[in-house]
């Protein structure tokens, strides 16, 4: 199995899907429309034997017009074949299908990915915060958000006797 | 039939289920997370988890810092093995910058990460014995994991919180002193996990107690996403060292155990012949030590030695850039996973060329297995739940990150 044949068998079954391919550091990427992601996904686990879900993170480009992504490493784990997945979507309507159904491991992964980043997973069974408390109103990975809340006074100068 | 005779069935009796907290600050639970169990008497009968108690947002923190401050973060993910920790990340940030270690460098890794790797197993495996009433190995075993940690202080003077390495290699050679160390480890260890072996692996109370507990089927523990031993105690051979080998691996002859049933007791040997397993490279790594630097010749990533600095300008002017982040990372996204103590520990890492990381993600095998939990204790008892938990060696820190 190498890039090629993967990806030629990719684009033969979603020939209609615009997909954007590359090899950052020798592993085969492709970005896929948030429409066939879930489907995209499906295939690769059922015909092309990806039957491990590596990892599920989100990531937030904030100067792109479809600022929030997410991907996925997905391992054969029968010819020890990587690849790796993404899909964007707008901040303003940030919906991905879920991939629960396939792989039970995504149930916390797509969850703290939408602690994260508010992304939400369509028909996720139960997608709520989890690494965060359950009142926070914002999603603190994306860049707009400081590392430190400036308004907090805990750390102010005169408690260190500055 | 007279119709005023009424026929109960047992199942349309109201039961009265109880819940109960397991944690979040239960000894039991060996970290910081919450288990709430709904109980019919002693047998559970759902479960629901609530994590996050030391979620310390190190994903945010790695986007303001440059790359060689992170290292000291990835202690902090699984503090029981933070060595596998820390060079999986250097490793990482070695793919994204094209360095190539020499041979000596990849031999003093492989040996810090075993030693490790033993640590972390001696911990789960007595944790084991104690969570099922044997306080005595546990007592005994930690002297060795004591002697771990004075190698581990020899290397880099830390014990827990270890920062031992830096992208590009060590930060000093293996002393005298270190090798004389590790050679009487071996010595030492041989004998006391003997000991440790003899007083549970056979033991009938152990074996009842632990065989066909908490068990997950192969199919079940690949769609949970499971690694490492947990995954091997299952029955499947997948092994990063194996699969994707890093830092010479590939020069190692050591099998793979896998269990068949995944349970508890499964788990534990898998663990228990994984440190025979990793004292056998320990000992080959030792013997063909290769010659050579502890350090690459890059003076673009790796800080020059001090006395240069204080004499020359090139030397002065490499330091502070280095010490102010300013190295030259390319643009790019790399996936790097090393066989942490628990599994596949990877690290996701995207560079948009700046002084440190545009996006850091951690793939911590704890955080990805515990959520078979509920599945792995449903219909057992709030015993066999305790041993389950610390037989699949859950990390408060890889868990929350």
């Amino acid at each position: 199995m190498t890039n090629e044949e993967v990806l030629k068998k990719f684009q033969e079954r979603f020939a209609t899907v615009e997909t954007t391919a590359g090899e950052p550091y020798g592993m085969l990427t492709l970005e896929v429309d948030s429409a066939y992601i879930h489907d995209a996904i499906a295939w690769f686990r059922d015909t092309m034997n990806f039957n491990f879900l590596t990892d599920l993170c989100g990531i937030h480009y904030p100067d792109k017009g479809k600022a929030l992504g997410v991907i996925y490493h997905m391992h054969n784990l029968q010819d020890n074949f990587r690849i790796r997945l993404k899909t964007f979507v707008p901040v303003e309507n940030p919906h991905v299908p879920t991939v629960t159904d396939l792989f039970s491991s995504a149930n916390w992964m797509e969850r703290e990915t939408y602690d994260f980043f508010g992304i939400i997973f369509d028909s996720h069974p139960n997608l709520k915060r989890i690494l965060n408390v359950d009142y926070l109103d914002y999603y603190p990975m994306r860049k707009e958000y400081p590392l430190e809340d400036p308004t907090r006074e805990d750390k102010v100068d005169s408690y260190f006797g500055r | 039939m007279n119709e005023n005779y009424t026929v109960i069935h047992p199942e349309d009796i109201d039961k009265q289920y109880t819940t109960l907290n397991l944690g979040p600050t239960h000894p039991a639970t060996h970290g910081i997370f919450q288990n709430v169990l709904t109980m019919d008497g002693e047998k559970v009968i759902d479960s629901e988890q609530t994590i996050g108690y030391i979620h310390r947002a190190f994903e945010k923190i790695a986007e303001h810092r440059p790359y060689y401050q992170i290292t000291p973060l990835t202690d902090r993910l699984n503090y029981c093995s933070s060595p596998i920790n820390n060079i999986g990340y250097q490793l990482t940030v070695e793919k994204l910058l094209g360095i190539k270690t020499n041979k000596r460098i990849d031999y003093m890794r492989v040996i810090i990460m075993e030693l490790a790797r033993i640590a972390d197993h001696l911990v789960c495996n007595s944790v084991i014995g104690v969570d099922t009433g044997a306080l005595t190995g546990f007592v005994y075993i930690f002297q060795e994991r004591e002697f771990i940690y004075e190698i581990y202080e020899e290397m880099c003077g830390a014990r827990l919180t270890t920062n031992i390495g830096r992208i590009g290699g060590f930060e000093r050679d293996f002393s005298p002193k270190v090798i004389e160390k590790i050679r009487e480890f071996i010595k030492r260890f041989e004998k006391a996990l003997i000991e440790f072996e003899n007083l549970l692996l056979r033991n009938r109370i152990f074996m009842d107690r632990t065989i066909k507990v908490g068990p997950i089927s192969a199919e079940r523990a690949i769609s949970y996403g499971f690694t490492g031993p947990n995954l091997r105690a299952a029955g499947v051979d997948y092994d990063v060292r194996v699969f994707s080998p890093y830092c010479s691996y590939e020069d190692f002859d050591f099998i793979i155990p896998v269990g068949t049933h995944g349970d508890t007791y499964d788990r534990f040997c898998v663990r228990q012949t994984e440190m025979w397993e990793s004292l056998k490279i320990i000992k080959a790594a030792l013997e063909n030590l290769p010659e050579g630097k502890h350090l690459v010749d890059d003076p673009y990533v790796v800080l020059p030695e001090k006395e240069k600095v204080y004499s020359k300008m090139e030397a002065l002017i490499y330091h502070f850039k280095i010490v102010m982040g300013e190295i030259d990372a390319p643009k790019g996204e790399v996936y790097h996973s090393v066989e942490g103590g628990n599994g596949e520990l990877g690290f996701y890492l995207v560079s948009e060329g700046e002084r440190s990381p545009f996006r850091l993600h951690f793939r911590r095998p704890c955080f990805i297995y515990y959520q078979a939990y509920p599945e792995m204790i449903r219909g057992g008892m709030l015993s066999d739940a305790i041993i389950t938990m610390s037989s699949m060696n859950v990390i408060a820190g890889e868990l929350d990150c």
